[in-house]
């Protein structure tokens, strides 16, 4: 065992590199539950995201049209959950599992003939004069256009959700439906638009996965992100900013058993390597003895003459 | 403009109509993507579900439906009681792992021994194996108010990582020359769960899964359990009132659904697997999800559920090898299943209504 190979500067550089696809997942799935939906399709939709993103940037030779790509699939992957839940009413746990059922089903199928290909490259943004920066530099500052793009996000979800006339109906929608609706709000149009949000975030994070991240397909590459970034949402109790911080929690838990596999740690790889689903069931204990934070409609149906 | 009126009491027809619709819808659907794929439609449906059952060689692949339905029924069985109430458990994939490694670690400790307690040994032990994966989102559920889908969901990763672990380790074969998965229980007759009439592919899993199903058609009419399952998925509050203990019946059923998950993965770790090795599951756990829910939640249903996707798993298989048709797009085709069940579901509780556009 050799602790002194894990440079701590690539370290955190990687942390946020493995934190993006929770983090944007998670993100979307934070707008989608504020609007009292529960939308357990993540991993479904993440999974598309991965596949379209992969084979279209391969076939294109660009990564930015994969990626838009990948949030189009998450986006109508999840409008078929808004169809199931918001016009035929179908319960959201069982529409969800179906969705993810459904995408890696759907995955596998579109990923035929992409086993063992490289996806192109994509560039770093390395930041003049930041990115030179000792320690600072190559943890903050060198890292692609997506983990911008993904904080930005960040603080634009907070920005909407907190500060603005939309985000307050979004979130009054989440709350209490029937009060909503009475004030005139049309509850089942924003529900959709919420759920497309979140299927272009998991599709997005899907997408970082297999261009960035791996970068190659594999048939269920996915492994439980969509889930650990529900379980982040939770962890969060539904605030933007401390999306972030579960992500990078979790992005460094994941980052550092890697690094301690590599380093050769007397504990077995498999032990390992189900470290981050442990802790994501130790933080949801944690976490589960605050309930009131959770929105008051969330998993509730929605029909006007209720 | 079509309306959605709900119904004062759910159609009781539509409730039977709907899983029929939905297999119909998929079929065509189904049949329109494989004609994208550059199939012939009518000729791959016909693989599937036809041909298992009354095509050429039939006589090899009806026993094969039972063995693969045995597992689904038996996990699916379990599944309802917690779906009933509103218990989600979805971690049956893990709890059917852990059931067939505490199972065969059972039959391995015992090699080469023969004796007649060894196999019914393994039955407790694999229950007792799910029983316990399936007590820990029950326990953290009951105790701490932990969201159960998603900590049993964790837990099929942590089985998964666990198996692999076991196959490369502890439960090895000595004498595999170093290769990973363990001796094969076939070859101990002991420990394994052989036909119990020739060729009729009916293995005591089969058995198992019958008497799931007429013990929860018991429960369901019969026993105060049943009803109480019935009350808290209808009306929580109620069910509150009436004197139903909310952690116990979670407790109840995420640990019975698990000990049924861990007995369907001992029956088929000793039967029709053989060994415990890396890739030793196929999902089972989570198409008996699909199964559950095309089931209606009772038993009969998931009884019929199960035997049909087991059909779609072997014409599955038929339509990979004669036809090659990709393996996922089963998958996906049972996806669409569960899918289209949901979507029709609507006119169990609703109405459709056609009215002109309203007056504001």
């Amino acid at each position: 065992m050799d602790l002194s190979s894990i440079n701590p500067t690539l370290l955190l550089a990687s942390l946020i590199v493995a934190s993006t696809p929770i983090l944007l997942a998670a993100l979307g799935e934070l707008v989608v539950e504020r609007a009292g939906v529960l939308n357990l399709g993540v991993e479904g939709m993440m999974i598309t995201g991965a596949i379209c993103g992969f084979a279209i940037a391969v076939n294109t030779g660009s990564p930015f049209v994969g990626f838009i790509a990948a949030a189009m699939g998450g986006a109508t992957l999840a409008f078929l959950f808004a169809i199931l839940t918001q016009f035929t009413l179908a319960n959201q746990v069982a529409s969800g599992l179906a969705l993810t059922l459904f995408g890696l089903g759907l995955s596998a199928l579109l990923g035929q003939g992409y086993q063992g290909i490289k996806p192109p490259a994509t560039a770093s943004l390395d930041i003049p004069i930041l990115s030179d920066l000792p320690v600072l530099g190559p943890i903050l500052f060198s890292h692609d256009l997506m983990v911008y793009l993904a904080l930005a996000l960040v603080a634009a979800v907070w920005f909407v959700l907190n500060r603005t006339r939309a985000g307050l109906i979004l979130r009054a929608v989440g709350e209490n439906h029937g009060a909503a609706h009475a004030l005139g709000y049309k509850v089942i149009r924003i529900r959709i638009l919420a759920i497309l949000f979140g299927g272009a975030c998991a599709g997005l994070g899907g997408a970082y996965l297999s261009l960035v991240r791996v970068p190659q397909w594999t048939e269920g590459m996915t492994a439980g992100s969509g889930w650990i970034a529900l379980a982040l949402v939770v962890f969060a109790s539904w605030k933007a900013g401390r999306v972030l911080l579960g992500a990078w929690l979790f992005g460094g838990i994941s980052v550092l058993q890697l690094n301690l596999q590599a380093a050769g740690v007397a504990i077995p790889v498999e032990y390992l390597s189900m470290s981050p689903y442990l802790i994501t069931i130790l933080v949801l204990v944690i976490m589960s003895a605050d309930k009131s934070r959770a929105p008051g409609s969330l998993g509730r149906t929605f029909h006007a003459s209720d | 403009m079509i309306r959605l009126e709900k119904r004062p009491q759910p159609s009781r027809i539509w409730s039977y109509l709907a899983p029929v619709g939905a297999v119909i819808i998929t079929m065509l659907v189904g049949g329109a993507l494989f004609a994208v794929l550059g199939k012939d439609p009518v000729e791959a449906i016909r693989t599937i579900f036809w041909d298992p059952v009354f095509g050429e060689f039939a006589f090899y692949y009806r026993p094969q439906l039972l063995v693969k339905a045995a597992p689904l029924i038996l996990i699916a069985i379990g599944l309802s009681l917690g779906f009933r109430a509103g218990i989600w458990n979805i971690g049956a994939e893990g709890q059917y792992i852990m059931g067939a490694l505490a199972g065969a670690g059972v039959g391995l400790a015992y090699y080469p021994l023969e004796a007649a307690y060894i196999f019914p040994l393994m039955v407790i032990a694999g229950a007792f194996g799910g029983w316990a994966w399936g007590m820990i989102p029950g326990i953290l559920k009951a105790r701490f108010g932990t969201n159960e889908i998603l900590v049993s969901l964790m837990l099929v990763y942590v089985a998964e990582q666990l198996l692999a672990k076991m196959a490369l380790g502890l439960l090895r074969n000595p004498d595999g020359r170093g290769f990973p998965g363990s001796r094969n229980l076939q070859q101990y007759p002991s420990a394994h769960n052989a036909e119990i009439f020739a060729g009729t592919g009916v293995h005591w899993g089969v058995v198992a899964a019958l008497i799931a199903v007429i013990f929860a058609y018991v429960l369901f009419t019969r026993h105060l359990l049943g009803f109480q399952i019935k009350l808290t998925g209808q009306a929580p509050k109620a069910a509150r009132f009436a004197g139903v203990n909310p952690a116990r019946l979670t407790l109840i059923c995420l640990g019975l659904s698990g000990a049924l998950a861990g007995l369907a993965g001992m029956f088929e770790v000793s039967g029709p697997a053989g060994q415990i090795n890396i890739d030793f599951n196929v999902g089972y756990g989570f198409t008996a999800i699909i199964v559950a829910f095309l089931g209606r939640l009772h038993p009969v249903g998931i009884l019929l559920a199960g035997l049909l996707l087991a059909l779609t798993i072997i014409g599955g298989e038929n339509a990979e090898s004669n036809l090659g048709l990709p393996a996922a797009a089963i998958q996906m085709f049972q996806g669409m299943l569960l899918f289209f069940l949901l979507a029709v579901d609507v006119l169990t509780n609703y109405r459709l209504r056609w009215k002109t556009a309203e007056v504001a």
